[in-house]
């Protein structure tokens, strides 16, 4: 029965008919006003600029001087860059924690580690990050020029940090039964089962999420912008209205951004096919979590046949 | 003065109900354009069609990896002050107008990702009855695929609008007088208060987003379609 195997495929599941002679033909017209229109916008915009003064020369080559790239725009990447990496490591110690907290035997600790959890996970970044600057400021011994940058990895670990905690739990969850019931049966304790057994495991199951973690973590330390510490934004913002280029050099910084966030994103997206292999998880995608948006791109989807790809 | 009078001067002197007012408004009127944009987007990237695919992924990819504070900064420095492009004569609507477009564009992204991953518990025989029956691509996304995928990508839209509700504190950059603004001058004029008044506005957000949380769990169990 030949005929029922065709499509349960399902990486190349068939929505939709491939389109069509007068489909493609319908396309070609729409594809050519799209991009008439989008010509007609394009010159509207540059207008307004030219008239402006933005598209000067010197505005754009202004972006690729020695002088703003060792003064400004590298400085700024290495405080983005710094900021996230010790954001990171502190919110794997912290969520380590915490999600060990979550699962731990003891009642108490189960629901300290949920309040805890709970708490960071619903204020939002900015909040805390400006608390920590105006508490710290007052209250500490921290230098001023060092507060910006605390406060930034403080808001960030608190917050993803949480996240993290809950990844470890629903990935210890998602562990089959089994697991653990080895581990007991061995004689090991169940904290020792649940550090030697259950965490490695899940670990490597959530680490596709993990990473698109990590590029939460790295766009978030554009809020540092708002108070005051000097990342990639507000150099960006420094230097431009130093040279009235502002909307030049902030587009530059956007797509810096982009640039390290794309590389990120694409190497989670290779490590979770990667990683799938490595673990005895059902290959079951870790649930969304609340507040969570940066989830793993879902498998790609095509929802027609492809031309040559009929099967 | 003890300490709870403090606390209640604090109410009567600063306007805190009216800030988290402002940013549940923005979450309501971005959330709404995020979800019509999202649509669009995901629709554009289900379809057969190859530039509109390629026009919503570039979307997707582009601004799901740009900060939310850039595009916020952008919108001000760069649309409104080269531009010109006003929405109203009033400051402060006219940056909360611009407040709430940069939240529906950034966050469409994340509401077509949902909206895509709701497709994906589609099962393909439900679109190849569509078109056994003679349904188009738009009749058959209408009235087959999109009333499923929704109800199966209730916990990721759930996720989406919390993120927004706490992303809307970001518009303090487009100086929309909001929460997170509020708590900032709130601590900078009564610094004793500094702990009170973290835990004042924490517990805003609390309020509204775990509830938001509950109601999502509770919608994804209630329309989940059996299968």
């Amino acid at each position: 029965m030949k005929l029922f195997t065709a499509s349960s495929d399902t990486s190349t599941s068939v929505l939709f008919d491939a389109p069509g002679p007068r489909t493609r033909a319908l396309t070609r017209w729409f594809n050519l006003g799209a991009i008439a229109l989008l010509a007609l916008f394009m010159v509207y915009v540059l207008s307004v600029m030219g008239a402006k003064g933005q598209l000067e020369a010197e505005k754009w080559t202004d972006l690729f001087t020695a002088k703003a790239w060792s003064a400004y725009y590298l400085p700024g990447l290495v405080s983005t860059l710094s900021a996230a990496a010790i954001s990171v490591i502190t919110s794997i110690i912290f969520g380590t924690i915490f999600g060990m907290a979550r699962l731990a035997q003891s009642k108490i600790i189960r629901w300290f580690g949920t309040v805890v959890v709970e708490f960071f996970r619903a204020v939002p970044v900015l909040m805390m990050m400006i608390f920590f600057w105006l508490f710290l400021g007052k209250f500490s011994a921290f230098s001023p020029s060092q507060l910006p940058f605390i406060a930034v990895v403080a808001g960030l670990t608190l917050y993803n940090g949480s996240v993290i905690a809950e990844l470890l739990r629903s990935g210890v969850k998602q562990l089959p039964r089994g697991q653990g019931e080895a581990g007991l049966a061995i004689g090991l304790t169940p904290g020792q089962t649940l550090r030697s057994i259950l965490i490695p495991q899940a670990m490597n199951a959530m680490m596709p999420a993990l990473l698109s973690q990590f590029v939460v973590i790295l766009k978030d330390t554009a809020l540092g912008y708002i108070i005051s510490y000097p990342e990639l934004l507000a150099s960006a913002r420094r230097i431009g209205s130093g040279d009235g280029n502002v909307l030049q050099t902030l587009l530059l910084a956007a797509i810096v951004f982009i640039i390290v966030n794309f590389s990120l994103t694409s190497l989670a997206g290779w490590l979770s096919t990667f990683m799938s292999s490595r673990t005895s998880a059902p290959k079951k995608k870790l649930h969304h979590l609340p507040g969570e948006v940066d989830d793993p791109n879902p498998p790609t989807m095509q929802m027609f046949v492809l031309p040559g790809h009929r099967k | 003065m003890n300490f709870f009078d403090q606390l209640g001067a604090l109410f009567t002197k600063y306007d805190v109900l009216g800030a988290f007012w402002v940013n549940i408004q923005l979450t309501f009127w971005a959330g709404l354009g995020a979800f019509v944009l999202g649509s669009v987007l995901a629709l554009m990237r289900i379809s057969p069609v190859p530039s509109l695919r390629f026009v919503g992924t570039a979307y997707v990819h582009t601004v799901r990896n740009t900060p939310l504070t850039i595009l916020m900064t952008l919108a001000i420095l760069g649309v409104w002050t080269q531009f010109q492009l006003s929405f109203s004569t009033n400051f402060e609507t006219n940056f909360f107008v611009y407040a709430v477009f940069v939240l529906a564009f950034y966050h469409a992204a994340f509401v077509c990702e949902a909206i895509r991953s709701g497709v994906n518990t589609v099962p393909v025989g439900q679109a190849e009855a569509a078109r056994a029956i003679g349904l188009g691509f738009f009749a058959s996304a209408r009235l087959i695929i999109f009333p499923q995928a929704l109800r199966g990508s209730i916990t990721p839209l759930g996720n989406t609008l919390i993120a927004l509700a706490k992303n809307t504190t970001v518009a303090t950059v487009a100086s929309v007088a909001e929460s997170s603004g509020l708590m900032k001058s709130m601590i900078e004029f009564d610094p004793n208060m500094v702990l009170a008044i973290f835990f004042i506005f924490a517990m805003g957000f609390v309020i509204i987003v775990v509830p938001l949380g509950v109601a999502t769990t509770r919608f994804s169990r209630k329309l989940a379609v059996k299968r």
